[in-house]
């Protein structure tokens, strides 16, 4: 084992357990694990939801799908669901990426990114949803 | 190249159920976080009118979309399967040899029959 000792101009040389101690705990190192498995027993039931709604949507034309939208639980259940999915998604994607590109300032332009672009189509979703069924 | 000797990567070792559900398991999940973009554009054509989602559905029932979705769907099935896996094996459980075979096929075969199921009832609906 035996951690490298690391010189730099900011440390000196120093054990990195010795640079880590004393900076604080930011406190907040399991909340992304949490979150991730929170939403996913939450996306259970509601997957379920959505998969057995799906087999009559599929059928649906435009009116009779805002009048199955305009329902106010599945208006409710709908939004959640979207909500859930989005949220558990760009956890998942946040992983991949810090696992997969390696170079900080792409990595952090990409997080970035991700983030957006995922919240910008949550919000057209639940836009969409609510404004079908208001 | 570097000249000094690298560990065997991925391509040194046989397919093992359990590299196998792990990367797939993540492959779903992409694929999956990509398939919210279709279901962005399936809301938005509900919400832009009847002309508009009778198009979305003119491509989604196309042979195109019905295999794109059927893939979307086993994505689906498979991922929340795979994702119960996950969370027991997060409880300590699932970790014995035996039980992590009998645990991934038990996954595999849920995930298309669960399919199966589903695009049965679609269709008979």
């Amino acid at each position: 084992m035996g951690a490298p000792l690391v010189k730099s101009k900011k440390f000196g040389l120093k054990h990195p357990l010795a640079r880590a101690r004393g900076l604080g705990s930011a406190h907040e190192g399991l909340h992304h694990w949490i979150s991730q498995r929170v939403t996913a027993v939450l996306l259970l039931p509601l997957t379920v939801w959505l998969c057995w709604s799906m087999v009559g949507i599929a059928h649906m034309d435009h009116a009779t799908f805002v009048a199955w939208l305009s329902q106010p639980w599945n208006t409710i259940l709908m939004v959640l669901t979207v909500g859930t999915m989005f949220y558990h998604a760009v956890l998942g994607n946040q992983v991949v990426i810090e696992d997969y590109i390696h170079t900080e300032g792409l990595m952090i332009a990409k997080m970035l990114a991700m983030r957006f672009v995922y919240l910008i189509a949550g919000i057209a979703c639940i836009y969409a949803i609510l404004k079908v069924a208001l | 190249m570097t000249e000094r000797p690298l560990s065997p990567h991925l391509q040194i070792y046989k397919w093992q159920i359990t590299m196998a559900l792990s990367i797939l398991h993540r492959a779903t999940g992409v694929a999956l976080s990509i398939g919210l973009f279709v279901m962005t554009w399936w809301l938005m054509a509900a919400a832009m009118g009847p002309e508009a989602y009778q198009n979305f559905r003119d491509i989604a029932s196309s042979p195109l979309g019905l295999i794109v979705l059927a893939g979307w769907s086993f994505a689906l099935f498979f991922h929340t399967c795979s994702g119960i896996r996950h969370i027991v094996m997060d409880m300590g459980k699932l970790f014995t040899i035996p039980e992590i075979y009998k645990g991934g096929y038990t996954v595999i075969i849920a995930a298309v029959v669960l399919t199966l199921a589903f695009w049965i009832a679609v269709v008979g609906a």
